[in-house]
């Protein structure tokens, strides 16, 4: 009962921390909100038994990530544009788009059910396996590193993809070309500056 | 800020434990909750941390923006190379039973290494992100 109301409880907080990001307009307010978004979701997965994800939302979500944002935010204005056009179609969709979610939201298992279709396949053999066979007892990791082993290195592959993609786009191609042009590039920007102002 | 002792002062005194953290959570991800990922991003914030105070200058001394891309890439070698060496010792590709005789220890020795390609990745990735946001404009 306890972890009912602390759940309503953290999920109310969700609603006024979104209310807020979408009623402000101090993009550094946003950015610390968010971070506070994913501490408050990272919470709700604590409360829920799922220590790794929440460990994983707070370290990335509420941490690297916002300050990643507020690294961005250095070349972006401070203020977000202003942008009121109400439009009732948009209104529309979302309400239509909210409606069928909650309705698909209740023919979901519920929390922890046993006969829920995700309890049924492997997870049963994972867990009757783990601590016997293996003698781990975090079953996510051996889940993670050892029967799904193939998917955590696509998801490796994945985050190194992408970090380098943006890395070079950043930074602007490879580093032969960054040392080659590190010479002119304060000129370049001095240039750019002048202009905006 | 950056000329607050306070900030410095806590800053260098947090700098080592957040590493040692990380570092637990890394190797011990299978016992409690943590491993690869999670470990790269605390190792990658104790970084972080010390650039918002010190400077982005000192920290590329320390850890050179080369440096971190080969580590980058180092990560998913290790990870992709045990599946190699396993392969090599004669089981199926990610398989870790080859690599010690009794089957929990092979287990815990892959599961070890792998997460340790993983924390390699993640942590160089993430500070290669930091380094090129705040780095690339020129302080005036």
């Amino acid at each position: 009962m306890v972890e009912f109301w602390v759940n309503v409880f953290l999920i109310s907080l969700l609603v006024v921390i979104t209310f807020y990001i979408i009623r402000l307009k101090s993009l550094i307010a946003i950015v610390a909100l968010s971070g506070a978004y994913s501490l408050t979701a990272a919470a709700i997965f604590v409360n829920m038994d799922a220590v790794d994800v929440a460990f994983t939302e707070a370290a990335v979500g509420s941490g690297i990530s916002t300050i990643l944002f507020l690294a961005a935010l250095r070349y972006l204005p401070l203020e977000e544009a202003h942008h009121t056009r109400f439009s009732g179609w948009s209104l529309t969709l979302c309400i239509i788009v909210g409606l069928m979610l909650i309705n698909a939201a209740f023919s979901l298992p519920d929390f922890g059910d046993p006969g829920a279709p995700a309890h049924l396949h492997v997870a049963p053999r994972y867990i009757e396996e783990s601590y016997p066979l293996f003698h781990i007892p975090n079953v996510v990791t051996n889940v993670l590193a050892s029967y799904r082993g193939f998917d955590t290195l696509g998801e490796v592959v994945v985050v190194f993809t992408a970090g380098i993609g943006v890395i070079i786009l950043l930074t602007g191609s490879t580093l032969s070309m960054r040392f080659r042009k590190s010479e002119n590039l304060p000129v370049q920007n001095k240039e750019a500056s002048k202009k905006e102002t | 800020m950056r000329e607050n002792p306070v900030f410095k002062i806590v800053s260098k005194i947090l700098f080592g434990p957040i590493i040692i953290y990380g570092l637990y959570v890394q190797f011990h991800g299978d016992y409690g909750p943590g491993g690869g990922f999670q470990a790269g991003v605390i190792v990658a914030a104790a970084f972080i941390l010390y650039s918002i105070i010190f400077g982005l200058e000192r920290v590329r001394k320390l850890m050179p923006v080369i440096f971190v891309n080969y580590i980058m890439a180092l990560g998913v070698l290790v990870f992709a190379g045990t599946g190699i060496a396993s392969i090599i010792l004669g089981a199926n590709y990610l398989d870790y039973s080859p690599f010690a005789y009794k089957i929990y220890k092979a287990q815990h020795l892959g599961i070890i290494v792998v997460e340790l390609g993983v924390g390699l990745t993640v942590f160089a990735v993430m500070l290669g992100l930091f380094y090129a946001f705040s780095g690339f404009k020129p302080k005036k």
